[in-house]
């Protein structure tokens, strides 16, 4: 009787996310119809999804399976390369790779099996790289995972392979997705895979690891296996980011994909709550609106609200370095912590908050008694 | 030998230039109730490591229900550093992991608590229950294994019912009392459907209330699950009350074994644990 009634609960709030779900996707579209395609919120909007999205997968590697690697960089990178490589139209290649006479790839792929084999290859490298080096713990596995995104950057710039990847030059005229939506629609789905796998057996395992190595091998669990499973899909979905990262900024390089982009979404996963996907989400867009945007004005120094000019080009990023440290004092285990974003779990804070006024407000009729 | 659920054989362990267990022989039968006892830093755990798959032996070989499931020989730098005896008897290296002992039927508990501590009560039981799984990761990911993810749920709910921590199943593992703390670790354990099961002290801590409930729950779960059970003990009254076999270790090497009224009255044990004096001699 009792496990009914909360499986029903359970169904209700579970629609409810859905409805919010469905609401979010509507605003984005009604914005999209409304703001001109210009506008700032635009960018934010694209570039947080996709940060999210990346910042969820190194949380998957981080935050549940307990694997501190610092390779993201270099897995967007393999991600962005393979879907630009493959989709440049014929008709294009010999302007986009003109020191190289044209390339030596001379067939393109479809959109989104291009977006597919993005994560596939991050998946492989990941999966090579995982044979060495996932034995190893904490520091050391990160120091091996920052070493071969360096390395994989300094290969992608050779140009001895710019027949491939055009050397140190931009890769650009592929082809891209300007709507909001499509962003969110890809993120959302790949977020969607991420949550369902963590709470799945093998999600349960991850934690296992994450919580205690010793015990988790004791019980059957394979750590080789288990660890290979989780460095390749949080690769995977790091290879699509970076993809749509490609997508989102028409042109891509890879001097950009530096080991501060992996500090970016390493920040990205503290600040939201190591363990909390929901969290690492908000925060993404956090990071992104104050770095992109809400913090812009702080760089403009024609605007003069302070007897000394203190406003001036980089400045905001003074203060985002301040709000930065100050949110790690104060919230110590992140925005979430380890908890996730539920409508349950409203519900139960506002209950609680309807309780401490209502016990308030006895409190302060006993008193007018009293009195 | 079929009759004997584990045996350990000629077993020697050696760190660098230290001797931890030293030509350890023993065997446990199936049913028994079989402790290993002996002075802090005998060398009982790491016996119990050798068994479990955390250290591959530096000789000697183990068997578990007839089958050899882990043999080595002196090799690399130990060739020159070994200080053991019955060097050459083994030439085979079969050294499974940790994971695979468990799989074939071993389970065990820690000395200090290992219990996986962002979980609750219940998942710590279930997360003991996905070496036995069917699905790959892609049916585990788009829910087609739900009939499999029931029945390991309702076996949990079950396990967790006979035990007795039923009622606290949705608690976070950590919050709960050190006596059921170690519970739930042999709960965790017996959901790995062992047929042995390895008991690293489980009564460290406890006063002479929990050690007599503890005695009580061993033995009910050795008839419930038909198990056999090997453990390390410091409690001598719940040794000599539980066992049916006793094996004496001391710097390594085994010095006794027996009913426990034999132990009781060997003086090699006696002065193994309360040191030689002029009067006994």
């Amino acid at each position: 009787m009792e496990n009914k009634l909360t499986f029903i609960k359970e169904k209700k709030y579970q629609l409810v996310a859905w409805a919010f779900l469905a609401a979010l996707f509507i605003a984005i579209a009604v914005l999209e119809a409304v703001v001109p395609p210009t506008s700032i919120l635009f960018t934010v909007l694209k570039k947080g999804a996709i940060y999210a999205l990346v910042a969820v997968s190194m949380n998957l590697l981080n935050g549940f399976t307990g694997l501190f690697s610092l390779g993201q960089a270099g897995f967007m990178l393999l991600g962005a390369y393979t879907y630009a490589i493959f989709t440049i139209p014929l008709s294009a290649r010999e302007q986009v790779y003109q020191y190289f006479n044209g390339g030596a790839i001379h067939f393109t792929l479809p959109v989104f099996v291009a977006l597919i084999l993005a994560g596939l290859v991050a998946a492989l490298f990941a999966y090579l790289i995982g044979l060495p080096v996932l034995h190893l713990k904490s520091d050391y596995l990160a120091i091996a995972t920052l070493g071969f995104a360096e390395i994989i950057r300094a290969i992608f710039q050779w140009d001895k392979l710019g027949v491939i990847t055009n050397g140190s030059n931009l890769l650009r005229k592929y082809p891209v997705f300007r709507s909001t939506l499509f962003y969110f629609t890809v993120s959302g789905i790949c977020i969607a895979l991420i949550l369902l796998l963590i709470n799945s057996t093998y999600g349960r395992a991850f934690k296992a690891i994450r919580d205690d190595e010793v015990a988790a091998e004791a019980m059957g669990i394979n750590l080789a296996r288990h660890k290979q499973l989780s460095f390749t899909i949080s690769s995977f979905f790091a290879g699509i980011s970076g993809a749509l990262l490609a997508m989102f900024q028409t042109t891509i390089q890879a001097s950009q994909f530096k080991s501060a982009m992996t500090y970016e979404i390493l920040l990205i996963v503290v600040i939201g709550g190591i363990g909390s996907v929901t969290g690492s989400c908000i925060a993404s867009f956090l990071f992104i609106a104050c770095s992109e945007w809400w913090l812009r004005f702080l760089d403009n120094a024609n605007l003069n609200i302070t007897p000394i000019q203190i406003l001036r080009p980089g400045f905001r990023k003074v203060v985002f370095s301040v709000v930065i440290m100050l949110i790690v004092l104060f919230y110590q285990k992140g925005i979430m912590g380890e908890h996730e974003f539920s409508v349950a779990g409203i519900i139960k804070k506002l209950k609680g908050c309807k309780k401490a006024f209502r016990d308030l407000k006895l409190k302060f009729k006993k008193e007018g008694l009293e009195e | 030998m079929a009759e004997h659920v584990l045996e350990m054989k000629n077993v020697t362990m050696q760190f660098g230039g230290v001797v931890a267990v030293n030509n350890l022989s023993l065997e446990v039968n199936k049913g028994e109730i079989v402790s290993l006892i002996g002075p802090n830093g005998a060398g009982k755990t790491t016996a119990f490591n050798v068994v479990t798959g955390v250290y591959a032996p530096t000789n000697g070989a183990v068997y578990f229900n007839g089958n050899h499931i882990v043999e080595n020989y002196p090799r690399g730098k130990m060739k020159k550093l070994y200080a053991g005896t019955n060097r050459g008897d083994y030439t085979k290296h079969i050294e499974p992991t940790p994971d695979v002992i468990t799989k074939l039927g071993i389970a065990r508990t820690f000395q200090n608590i290992r219990l996986w501590k962002s979980q609750t009560v219940f998942t710590n039981v279930l997360i003991a229950k996905h070496m036995r799984r069917t699905s790959n990761i892609f049916t585990a990911t788009f829910r087609l294994n739900r009939k499999e993810e029931k029945k390991q749920r309702e076996e949990t709910a079950e396990l967790l019912k006979i035990l007795g921590l039923y009622d606290v199943k949705d608690e976070l593992c950590t919050s709960l009392p050190y006596g059921l703390q170690r519970r739930l670790e042999i709960a965790r354990a017996l959901a790995t459907n062992p047929s042995l099961l390895l008991l690293d002290e489980p009564a460290a801590g406890m006063n002479p209330q929990e050690t007599a409930e503890l005695t009580d729950f061993i033995r009910k779960i050795r008839d419930d699950f038909h198990l056999t059970v090997f453990m390390i003990e410091h409690h001598m009254d719940l040794v000599m009350d539980i066992s049916d076999r006793i094996y004496v270790l001391n710097f390594g090497a085994l010095i006794a074994k027996g009913t426990p009224e034999e132990i009781q009255n060997n003086p090699e044990v006696i002065s193994a644990y309360l040191g030689e004096s002029n009067d006994v001699r």
